[in-house]
């Protein structure tokens, strides 16, 4: 049968949007530019980029100056100030990625659709490129097309999917399983096991009073699942106790660490816990007003997360007098980020969630005190909101009972790598590493990357160790990488996301992220000198203590771990033990091969490696 | 009595509220700044002021004085940074000094006399940014941009006319103008504009007046960027 293709029909190989103007944009977000973002995400669905008399005209209606609205187009990785393809096929880089394969994947579509990777199409049809992780490591490879997730990429796969872009069939009638992301919960605690019918924890903790609420949480020990270990109690007193009404709760769903997972499984399964934490929160600390902020990769998550928000405000969970408590008024709505890891830094993610570029602020300051528009602001993480419905319903003292000492209650961790079953695993604190890898059937297992990218790269004399803020704290990314695997190709995938990721606000991330990629590159080139070490290390120290935020003081950290635990791979790309410039003449020669189009013997200069044959 | 704290082994008095940046040069301590100016508030991203307060590493510009604090600034290893941060931004931008009209009176040229940068130590990235001469009066030299944001909270705060704002991320940050076209001469940008005659390098020039003053005698020609600084923070 033959199909004529209407424009319309070409259209809709953007997600199902209805078209809309610019002003139906400006209208749904109020011309306010504290929602700058989201105004430049939605107008970005009308065309698939923003073209610059689209930013002149935006920034007229918001009566705000052009230049910061091209300054906040510029910053989002997943917003466009250049034509993109009408299909958008991002691939999924982490590690992970990458050890399943998708550097060929990517290749192979590239090859079919007669593309090269990162430049679009001559007919606008399709561009292809890499994103950071996606948070399907579980399921990886993975890609985004125009922002909806695909996992389990194969050839197969692939031939199918040029031949679906080829045809321009609308993503709405690619095959189903395809979007179809799996939960894959492996090992159920506290937490995953709580079935809890929505308003139960509420109800709890309004029983309790707000100070008999609060009391409670300070029992609990309860502390920060973002990684810092904050304990959360004292973070909601201080706001409550600061001063300024019209209090703010965001929870942080920024979840950019590559490795993690666990908050798209809250979100996409546990939804009605974390919307029941944020209630718990405002309780506590006297809020009005809250904030999901989404991870633009999870936008795909939110046409659900909306319907839950709904289901709660008819219930009465949400809205004004909730539970007919009175004045306990509150409600939640979800704001999208745009591609930056950077947000998930708490003042970043404020600065966003403004409309701004996500540069994080100079602290103090804290938001507790000044966050959102200046409120105070409690800003906690998915699992930590989730976990205060354990509190809420089983006491303080219980929830401390569990875990240990100084980390009380149960952990989620998202597993990934070399193992039988990757997935997300529910466990008290204090677990070992080992029984860990047992658990999830990692064999031959060389090293373990806890925390992600920013964590800590434990060798396997450290895997008796424990997952605890007091040992190895975690945001909860745990990849295993067993004996084939290389610890410095895993050390460069960190360090090429970090140069990507930083926002450039100050000098050492900006720059020193940079050179330690071209460190890192030279290397992996074959043009290592022992004096590169040397300049590895000093960058590593600068980066660490010099940088205005977390993410340039952890960038340094998968080279200094693998430096330190696995030497050797970084000592055998050496060619030099004084000094060798990372100028490649034959490098050099390339643009000139690609454009004689030869690529013969005759059309290179003898390398080192062909000298020592 | 007055509260201090111990710079480098010397008292330094303040009064609450007071950075440790603020109160060192009042008391005649020269800590280095590039992105600090005392009509704004801290910026901290040039990071030149980093010293070591209690044993941490903080920005001298932001952080507010403490009492009985220790700080480090002036010390082989607190400089030895500071020569690092300057060498990146060397590298990171085109910094050609011979032939720069703002030689004798840049910042970044003075730092880095200051601190004894002898070489680039690093790789040069050569960045590609193309100048703007577009206005009558004003040159934009995007070379030696580093991203100081003085032009573009001048132009904001004080001339009511954001003509500058950065976009881009990391290593591809860079200034853009307020105007569709890119160029400045479709802003409302002016000579005698604050941001116009606030560039700490060599960004925003005065057309039609290079090399009014002749090399050798010019501000760090005479006399070093911590003599100047001390001076302007004592008067």
């Amino acid at each position: 049968m033959r199909c004529v293709l209407q424009p319309e029909v070409l259209v809709s190989a953007l997600p199902s949007v209805p078209l809309v103007t610019l002003d139906d944009v400006l209208q749904r977000h109020s011309h306010d530019p504290t929602r700058l973002l989201q105004i430049l995400i939605d107008a970005q669905e009308i065309e698939g980029w923003l073209p610059a008399p689209s930013l002149t005209r935006i920034a007229a209606a918001l009566h705000i100056p052009r230049a910061r609205v091209e300054g906040v187009a510029g910053f989002y990785s997943f917003l466009y100030t250049r034509p993109v393809g009408r299909y958008r096929v991002l691939f999924s880089d982490n590690i992970t990625d990458r050890m399943l394969g998708n550097a060929e994947l990517l290749d192979a579509l590239c090859r079919k659709l007669w593309i090269e990777p990162g430049k679009v199409s001559e007919d606008g049809l399709v561009s292809v490129t890499t994103t950071s992780c996606t948070g399907l490591c579980d399921q990886g490879p993975a890609m985004l097309v125009n922002g909806r997730a695909i996992g389990q990429l194969n050839h197969r796969r692939i031939n199918e999917i040029a031949e679906l872009i080829r045809q321009q069939r609308p993503l709405d009638l690619w095959p189903a399983e395809y979007f179809s992301i799996d939960d894959n919960i492996r090992r159920r605690d506290a937490l995953l096991d709580l079935d809890m019918p929505p308003g139960a924890a509420l109800t709890a903790a309004i029983a309790r009073g707000r100070d008999g609420w609060l009391a409670e949480m300070q029992a609990s020990n309860l502390r920060g699942r973002g990684g810092a270990g904050f304990a959360t109690a004292v973070k909601w007193a201080s706001a409550r106790n600061a001063p300024g009404a019209q209090k703010v709760i965001v929870c942080n769903a920024d979840e950019g660490e590559p490795g993690t997972f666990k908050d798209r499984v809250l979100l996409n399964s546990f939804a009605d816990l974390v919307f029941e934490g944020m209630a718990l929160a405002a309780w506590a600390v006297g809020a009005s007003e809250g904030f999901l902020y989404l991870r633009g990769e999870y936008r795909y998550l939110r046409p659900q997360l909306e319907a839950v928000l709904a289901s709660r405000r008819q219930a009465g969970l949400l809205g004004t007098s909730i539970l007919g408590a009175p004045g306990f008024d509150f409600d939640i709505q979800i704001h999208l980020g745009a591609g930056a890891y950077v947000c998930g830094e708490e003042t970043a993610l404020l600065e966003s969630l403004e409309g701004k570029r996500g540069t994080p602020r100079i602290r103090p300051p804290f938001p507790v005190i000044k966050g959102y528009l200046g409120r105070p602001t409690v800003v906690n993480n998915v699992e930590t909101l989730a976990k205060t419905c354990l509190v809420a319903l089983e006491g303080g003292e219980a929830f401390a009972a569990t875990g240990t000492a100084q980390s009380a209650g149960t952990k989620l961790l998202s597993i990934s790598g070399d193992c039988a079953a990757p997935g997300i695993y529910e466990y008290p604190f204090g677990v070992p590493i080992a029984r860990i890898l047992e658990d999830c059937g990692a064999s031959d297992t060389q090293a373990v990357q806890v925390g992600g990218a920013s964590g800590m790269c434990l060798a396997s004399y450290e895997f008796q160790r424990r997952i605890a803020y007091e040992d190895v704290p975690t945001a909860g990314a745990f990849m295993i990488f067993d004996g084939t695997r290389d610890l410095f190709d895993v050390a460069r995938a960190f360090v090429h996301f970090f140069a990507h990721e930083s926002c450039g606000f100050c000098t050492p991330c900006r720059v020193g992220t940079a050179l330690l990629k071209g460190f890192m590159d030279k290397l992996a080139d074959g043009h290592g000198a022992k004096a590169d070490l040397t300049d590895i290390d000093w960058l590593d120290r600068l980066l660490k203590n010099a940088s205005h935020c977390g993410l340039g003081s952890a960038a340094p950290n998968p080279v200094i771990d693998t430096l330190q635990k696995f030497r050797p791979a970084y000592e055998r790309r050496l060619v030099s033990l004084d000094f060798e410039p990372a100028f490649d003449l034959d490098a050099a020669l390339a643009e000139a091969r690609q454009l004689t189009a030869r690529d013969d013997p005759g059309a290179h200069l003898k390398t080192h490696e062909e000298e020592e044959k | 009595m007055t509260k201090q704290f111990l710079l480098d082994g010397q008292p330094v008095p303040f009064e609450d509220g007071q950075t440790i940046l603020e109160a060192a040069r009042i008391a005649g301590h020269y800590i280095p700044s590039l992105c600090w100016h005392k009509d704004f508030a801290p910026h901290g991203s040039c990071k030149l002021c980093i010293v070591k307060a209690a044993g941490r590493h903080v920005s001298a510009c932001a952080t507010p004085a403490k009492e009985g604090w220790e700080v480090e600034s002036n010390s082989p290893e607190m400089n030895g940074e500071r020569r690092g941060l300057l060498q990146m931004l060397f590298v990171e931008g085109n910094h050609f000094c011979p032939s720069c009209e703002k030689s004798g009176n840049c910042e970044l040229q003075a730092l880095g006399y200051e601190y004894e940068m002898l070489t680039s130590r690093f790789r040069h990235f050569y960045p590609d940014r193309p100048v703007d001469a577009s206005h009558p009066d004003v040159l934009l030299d995007f070379n030696r941009c580093i991203f100081c944001e003085l032009c573009v909270r001048a132009s904001r705060d004080v001339d009511g006319k954001s003509v500058f704002a950065l976009t881009g991320r990391g290593i591809d940050k860079h200034l853009v103008v307020n105007a569709e076209s890119g160029r400045l001469a479709d802003t409302d940008f002016a000579k005698d504009d604050l941001a116009a005659n606030i560039c700490p390098v060599g960004v925003i020039l005065h057309k039609r007046e290079g090399f009014a003053v002749p090399i050798g005698e010019r501000t760090y020609d005479n006399a070093t960027i911590r003599s100047k600084k001390l001076k302007e923070s004592s008067s």
